[in-house]
């Protein structure tokens, strides 16, 4: 990381820069309690007896701590008529991201293997076009998909998610892998042609075991996508496989009986969870991921 | 490849030679049925009478005439421009503002950054549901400032058909803005150093610096977040589902509840696959253009 940062010497006592320092502290402190904000309350609130909630104030900590909510969330909440907490619905989305996952990052990373180190005619055009389709707002396939999962038999099922999900994941697997693997000198491969050595020799001796970085890159970006994806979850599942952000979606908005903010919160803090914690241990990877998927280089 | 192992292996070396082709094709089978296919059925069903099944002869625009006469829909596309351009509009400041304050040799930047931008790794879902219940009326934020003693405090945006727009803009710039930060900060760190070096040399105050010489350099940086904040207006779904489930009424909808609710609860295929038409039709207007002098200036 460059060190740039601007003197601010001329013209201001040393008293008054050290004013000024503060004060930037003081700001990026602010903007953080705003950040944490929600997820203070969210933790509290889950903490909170009902009687608490109703009589308290949103951001005090819990007078007494319980943890019913969390209990009630994990294996008793109701989503429409059925009371098994989110539990089967975390297990979905543990299903239905892992092979995801994992697919497409494979046929992403051979993908890119291809378009960057074995350029035949049309390879660019081929990857123009699976580039495109990281823009095209789903619910343009929404209807003609719902149709073709019946037609194959694998509507409302967990195989079913899996596709889509890989599907309409391999043209940003693709990007990550093909800018990564352009810049490897294609001397390398060449060499290993010269060699003897085949496509997937290539491929599996050489360019394999220096992918570890866009390989975490790409597995924490598509378990994202595909673990916090609402639209292709709740238009392509049925009662028993959807996964757990349409669980949650369906606690919050239950009309029946009473409101229990506190398992709300609860359920939310699950749901997020898994993410949260790749966020904490690989913010790294993750925010590459977030960048290469914008600033495409 | 030799002659003889050519004449010797005909298929293997077919296929050695074909390989990254074979390899590629399912992939961009895939894309060219799933992407570029199912455009066109959605475009060819918009042109339909299509209602709760699809039919396929055409009966011209029908479907976009009466999409553009329902006041649902112009509710929707009203809203979206009202939360895109304020979203857009404001996580761009935001951004921009914390990059520079983060840029300013900042002892726990790595901190600091970690909790800015952790509300990207959520889903809006679990987004949406933390607001709904920091905005609740009655007995979220409103509470707690009348238990600061403003007892006449209200803030029940949440239920307020002509608000409502408005508290999915809160939770969308809680949640993008951190990113925008960290583009705008990788952009910053990208400036040419010598540059502001001898601006600095010259005397130049260093808000000069930053407003003639950092900000200008980053025009890239700009466009790229605002394709990316667009293109995330223009889908945006989750959020208002789990946040105001559209409402009061349809006051907060936008195209992409609208398109959902026509394909998957009033079963009028035909609106659903025009507004999803035009969904596209608005993406591509701000996208196109990008990506093509994206890939354009690549081959330069």
């Amino acid at each position: 990381m460059t060190d740039m940062s601007l003197p601010q010497t001329r013209g201001r006592s040393r008293a008054g820069r050290i004013a000024l320092r503060w004060l930037l502290y003081v700001i990026l402190g602010l903007f953080a309690l705003y950040y944490l904000m929600p997820l203070f309350v969210m933790v509290t609130t889950s903490l909170k007896s009902l009687e608490e909630i109703r009589t308290g104030d949103l951001m005090s900590l819990p007078r007494d701590v319980t943890f019913d909510a969390w209990a009630t969330a994990w294996s008793g909440a109701c989503t429409g008529i059925q009371c098994e907490g989110v539990r089967p619905f975390f297990w979905n989305s543990v299903l239905i991201a892992v092979p995801a996952v994992l697919l497409s990052t494979l046929i992403g990373a051979l993908n890119g293997y291809v378009v960057a180190q074995w350029r035949f005619r049309g390879a660019n055009l081929i990857f123009a076009a699976m580039l495109f389709g990281c823009f095209i707002p789903f619910q343009v396939v929404l209807l003609p998909m719902a149709r073709l999962l019946g037609l194959m038999g694998i509507a409302g099922t967990i195989p079913g998610l899996i596709f889509v999900h890989v599907i309409y994941g391999l043209g940003f697997t693709t990007l990550f892998f093909r800018n990564y693997y352009v810049t490897i000198p294609s001397e390398l491969t060449k060499a290993a042609k010269v060699d003897g050595a085949g496509f997937f020799r290539i491929f599996w001796s050489i360019f394999l075991p220096l992918s570890l970085p866009i390989i975490v890159v790409t597995i924490i970006w598509q378990f994202t996508q595909i673990w916090n994806d609402f639209l292709f979850g709740v238009s392509f599942s049925q009662a028993g496989t959807q996964p757990i952000t349409v669980a949650l979606n369906n606690i919050v908005n239950s009309t029946t009986g009473v409101k229990e903010y506190n398992v709300d919160m609860a359920t939310a803090i699950i749901a997020a969870l898994p993410t949260l914690l790749v966020y904490v241990v690989a913010g790294k990877y993750f925010i590459r991921g977030l960048t290469a998927g914008s600033v495409k280089g | 490849m030799s002659n003889r192992s050519q004449t010797l292996r005909p298929l293997g070396s077919w296929l050695e030679h074909h390989l990254p082709k074979v390899v590629l094709a399912p992939s961009f089978i895939a894309v060219l049925v799933f992407v570029y296919g199912f455009i066109g059925w959605t475009a060819w069903v918009s042109l339909t009478r299509s209602k709760l099944l699809p039919k396929y002869e055409i009966h011209g625009t029908i479907q976009y005439e009466r999409l553009f006469a329902a006041p649902r829909w112009d509710v929707a596309m009203n809203n979206l421009f009202i939360f895109g351009g304020l979203f857009i509009v404001i996580s761009m400041i935001l951004g921009l503002i914390l990059a520079i304050l983060l840029d300013q040799n900042i002892r726990t930047e790595g901190a600091i950054r970690t909790i800015y931008l952790y509300p990207m790794a959520l889903s809006m879902i679990v987004t949406g549901t933390a607001w709904k219940w920091i905005l609740n009326p009655g007995l979220g934020i409103e509470a707690t400032v009348r238990g600061w003693g403003f007892e006449t405090f209200s803030f029940n945006w949440l239920v307020d058909p002509d608000m409502a727009i408005y508290t999915i803009v809160i939770a969308a710039i809680w949640q993008s803005s951190g990113f925008v930060m960290a583009l705008f900060l990788a952009g910053l760190r990208s400036v040419d150093t010598e540059i502001i070096r001898a601006a600095q040399v010259d005397g130049i105050p260093t808000w000069r610096v930053y407003t003639a010489i950092i900000i200008p350099s980053m025009a890239p940086i700009f466009l790229s977040a605002f394709i990316v904040l667009s293109h995330l207006a223009v889908k945006s779904f989750d959020l208002v589902i789990a946040l105001t489930g559209g409402g009061p009424g349809f006051a907060s909808d936008l195209p992409a509840t609208y398109m959902y609710a026509m394909a998957f609860s009033r079963g009028d295929i035909g609106q659903a696959a025009s507004s999803a038409m035009v969904m596209m039709g608005v993406v591509f207007t701000i996208v196109v253009p990008y990506l093509y002098s994206e890939l354009r200036a690549k081959n330069d």
